[in-house]
């Protein structure tokens, strides 16, 4: 691999295996992810997309395999300040304020002073929620949940954010807003991963990586994934794909 | 018809949930077990020292339903009496018989009393129908015993005697629900999956953890004590600090093995089914109930109870007044197993991120 190559790559997965027991859940994923890219896991539901971004975020071990990201090997402790991750369920503590929620998960990446409270102000503003810091979680609807989650994992300013299923439950006009920053953060230097089982939404990634059963069936951008399979729709891909339309 | 899809649908839940299914039928069955074995118990045999009694005296002991052991000097006799291998010793002095109790067991001085009234006491009357060996009366003829206590008093009560055992249990028992119950939700609203997305490292979560509960196992420790021996008036000779030592180990005990099990158990309920396992027996040996009158190896069980630690200490410095030398091994005992239980949570939290 080139010089140049190896900078403009934001994470490498070679051959990654991961089982539980007997059963394998990820099989022998190959992929490598680019800088300032948003790369879209699009897969049904129980494919294997969690764990697999898991994995790449360094929470999950793999198997076997390696995993480079930003050019150390994972999972690695010091590698976790620079993910921001949202889960697919939104980890909130229910019993405390959105800002205290902000203040505690802030303050595990050390994050403190003057600097602290303008990220704060910053990252609720931008989704919307400014007017709402002092309010407990339980008290917030669903979507609020959503974004208060996707908040706290942009609160360190992490190079490469990962979002699990991040616009589920969110109605479209939030769900555009939360679409344009993504793409801003992405301009401005981030790579996003994501996972989302909505063919639609796939569509708006710059690439894509189509997991079925724990493998991944094929990579490309959503124009490429498309023409391939001679289709027009996502849905025709996937299914062109997923070998059950030949 | 509704109804039956409903009443299928339980069955199979908990055909999925064989756990729940196996507690619901063992729990009671171990509990009722272990309520035979302690109720079930022998009367207890009291022992008693002797020390230079008149020899008809000493034989009039020997024939009762006691385990009588002459010592040769009173010096002896007091000095297996502070070691708890007697309950009383009985001596002579300016003529008189003095019974002196170790007294910080309630039912073992009734024990001893009912012993010594009934084989050197009234022997003089007949005893109703009288068939009894109440021929042999020379004995008899001797004064009203005294009594003596060596702890306690003839006013110590049942309470004074279990209260500081009650102080353990429950501090241990609800600082267990608790902490158990926390964490357990950590991880399965996901939190816990979130934190260790952080560079958060295992062991700070368990210290962690361990300190913000600590504080307010903390006061809770204070509260309690505070309230049994001010409000309830529970005897205190001892140290009210060393009560607050012990008390904070106990609730430092019971944290890191709530955590621990909880990381056995699957939802709120799953980890309630533990009390009866972990929970019941603890209570049962930490010194309520008289372990002697039990089989050796059922009273071996005690040495495997955290709880029993930690009540045996707070006997000492509270009925018996006994400083940190008598309680030094039981506090290392209890400091020993949190550490234990910490670690298997550093361990056990590798299940969900390998560093």
């Amino acid at each position: 691999m080139s010089q140049s190559e190896s900078i403009s790559l934001c994470l490498q997965a070679h051959k990654i295996c991961r089982s539980i027991g007997a059963r394998e859940i990820i099989s022998d994923v190959s992929l490598n992810i680019n800088k300032q890219e948003i790369f879209g896991f699009l897969g049904p539901s129980g494919s294997g997309k969690t764990t697999l971004i898991k994995i790449l975020a360094g929470i999950d071990k793999a198997t076997s395999g390696e995993i480079t990201l930003l050019g150390t090997a994972l999972p690695h402790l010091s590698m976790m300040k620079k993910i921001g991750y949202m889960a697919q369920s939104d980890a909130l503590y229910h019993d405390l304020t959105a800002k205290e929620n902000l203040d505690f998960f802030g303050s595990l990446f050390g994050l403190k002073g003057q600097h602290f409270m303008r990220r704060q102000r910053e990252v609720l503003e931008l989704v919307g929620l400014e007017s709402h810091a002092k309010k407990m979680v339980q008290a917030y609807s669903g979507g609020m949940k959503r974004r208060l989650s996707l908040a706290i994992a942009l609160i360190h300013e992490p190079e490469v954010l990962i979002l699990d299923e991040p616009t589920v439950g969110i109605d479209p006009s939030l769900r555009l807003m939360i679409w344009n920053e993504l793409y801003r953060l992405c301009r401005s230097g981030v790579t996003i991963l994501l996972t989302t089982h909505v063919m639609d939404e796939a569509e708006k990634c710059h690439r894509l990586g189509m997991i079925l059963d724990g493998r991944l069936i094929a990579t490309g951008t959503p124009e490429e994934l498309k023409q391939t399979a001679r289709g027009t729709t996502m849905e025709e891909a996937f299914l062109y794909y997923g070998g059950i339309r030949k | 018809m509704r109804m039956m899809s409903l009443f299928i649908r339980i069955i199979r839940q908990f055909l999925h949930d064989k756990r729940t299914l196996a507690l619901l039928i063992l729990a009671p069955i171990l509990v009722l077990t272990l309520l035979y074995l302690v109720f079930n118990g022998e009367d207890y045999t009291p022992k008693i020292g002797t020390a230079g009694l008149p020899a008809p005296v000493e034989q009039r002991l020997a024939e009762g339903k006691a385990g009588i052991t002459s010592f040769s000097s009173l010096q002896d006799a007091v000095e297996a009496l502070k070691a708890g291998s007697i309950d009383a010793y009985v001596f002579i002095e300016e003529g008189k018989p003095i019974v002196k109790l170790e007294g910080s067991d309630p039912s073992k001085s009734k024990a001893v009393l009912l012993f010594i009234g009934n084989t050197l006491g009234h022997t003089s009357e007949p005893t109703s129908s009288g068939a009894s060996e109440s021929p042999l009366v020379e004995p008899g003829n001797l004064p009203q015993p005294i009594v003596q206590y060596l702890h306690g008093g003839p006013d110590m009560t049942t309470f004074d005697n279990l209260g500081s055992v009650f102080i353990g249990v429950f501090t241990f028992f609800y600082v267990f629900l608790i902490a158990g119950v926390s964490f357990l939700k950590e991880r399965t609203s996901g939190t816990l999956e979130r934190l260790l997305a952080t560079p958060l490292r295992r062991h700070e979560i368990v210290i962690g953890y361990m300190l913000g509960f600590g504080l307010f196992t903390g006061i809770q420790s204070l509260v309690i004590a505070a309230f049994s021996i001010h409000v309830l008036g529970l005897m205190l000779v001892g140290s009210i600090w060393y009560v607050l030592l012990i008390t904070v180990l106990i609730s430092a005990t019971a944290l890191s093995f709530g955590i621990l099990l909880s990381s056995f158990a699957g939802s709120e309920f799953q980890l309630m089914q533990f009390i009866p396992l972990v929970i019941v027996p603890q209570v049962f040996f930490s010194g309520l109930f008289n372990l002697e009158s039990m089989s050796p190896w059922i009273s071996w069980l005690s040495h495997i109870m955290p709880l029993a630690y930690g009540a045996d200490a707070l006997k000492s410095v509270m009925i018996k007044g006994e400083g940190w030398s008598s309680i030094a091994f039981d506090v290392y005992v209890l400091a020993g197993l949190c550490i234990v239980f910490m670690s298997a949570n550093i361990i056990a939290l590798r299940k969900h991120r390998a560093l």
